[in-house]
């Protein structure tokens, strides 16, 4: 199976990251545009065939390594 | 004082924070980062640097590295751990210290130096600094950004566990002089035992007239002092 973890920053954390973002959308003229968030993707080939095996994995390695609790949430898709 | 520093691949602050530790009189020997055996050594330094190449967030990889397993039984059994710099990083990443370093709220690399204030005096890290004393020490870093939430933050200054801010040369901790933008100026902080300690900036650049100044040396002659 595959699995995409995206990891954000939670809310009320500072994103200096995806203001600057923001700030640069801005200056190219695309007035319309809110609050930016940057965060990251993270795609695992597991060995795992079963779905929900494959998430609890995935979560399990999240928690552990690939997303900060103290300043990140993640979620996990599996195909 | 018998002192370890340890290794990683992109760390580059541990010829400096051995001068430091050698200058003060504690005998630091380098600790590659698949060693597992640190019997014999009082105080563990994670100096500066950038391992494996701040990958994944600053700190994260080394966090799980084999000697860091090792540290943290040190650590457990009452040892003494500093962290500088990436250091710092590092003990966040592995939950030693509360918190998180975020990127510097200006989003630029800092390369400067700034004034700290010592907030506590402890008898292994700052007795040879007077409470409140005022130091200068450099900084560079990206991720320097300290951040916790409220309730760890009270919990931090309520048990007296902030051990240097950010402040004006006079001592004032104003938002001019937290230039990475940390949560209440924080600069460095310690484990609850007071044995663990992790901060930003680097003393050891400071500790010799060749480097512009002596600014930092207290706090190695502390360490080397104590224990």
């Amino acid at each position: 199976m595959k699995a995409t973890v995206t990891v954000m920053l939670k809310p009320g954390v500072l994103d200096p990251q995806g203001k600057a973002i923001g700030q640069a959308l801005h200056g190219l003229g695309f007035a319309g545009v809110g609050e930016v968030r940057a965060g990251k993707i993270i795609e695992l080939e597991l060995t795992e065939s079963d779905p929900a095996a494959a998430r609890a994995q995935a979560e399990d390695m999240a928690r552990k390594l690939l997303a900060n609790m103290v300043i990140e949430s993640f979620r996990v898709e599996v195909a | 004082m018998r002192a370890g520093i340890v290794v990683f691949p992109g760390i580059n602050r541990e010829r400096d924070m051995a001068i430091a530790l050698e200058i003060s009189g504690a005998k630091p020997r380098m600790i590659w980062h698949r060693e597992t055996d640190l019997s014999g050594l009082d105080l563990i330094v994670i100096p500066g640097g950038f391992s494996y190449g701040d990958y994944l967030r600053c700190g994260a990889m080394a966090a799980q590295s084999p000697v860091m397993r090792a540290v943290r039984e040190h650590a457990a059994r009452g040892g003494y751990v500093l962290g500088v710099c990436n250091g710092f990083q590092i003990l966040t990443e592995m939950g030693m210290l509360p918190g998180v370093l975020l990127r510097n709220a200006s989003l630029r690399f800092l390369s400067m130096d700034c004034y700290l204030r010592v907030e506590r005096v402890t008898p292994a890290y700052t007795s040879k600094f007077a409470q409140g004393a005022v130091f200068r020490a450099p900084m560079a870093h990206g991720d320097g950004n300290y951040f916790a939430n409220d309730a760890t933050l009270d919990r931090l200054e309520g048990e007296g566990l902030v051990a240097f801010r950010y402040v004006t040369p006079h001592g004032e901790p104003t938002l001019a002089a937290n230039r990475n933008g940390s949560a209440r100026n924080i600069a460095g902080i310690y484990s609850e035992n007071l044995r663990v300690l992790g901060l930003m900036p680097h003393p050891e650049d400071l500790v010799d007239k060749l480097m512009g100044g002596t600014d930092g040396k207290p706090l190695f002659d502390s360490i080397a002092a104590a224990a």
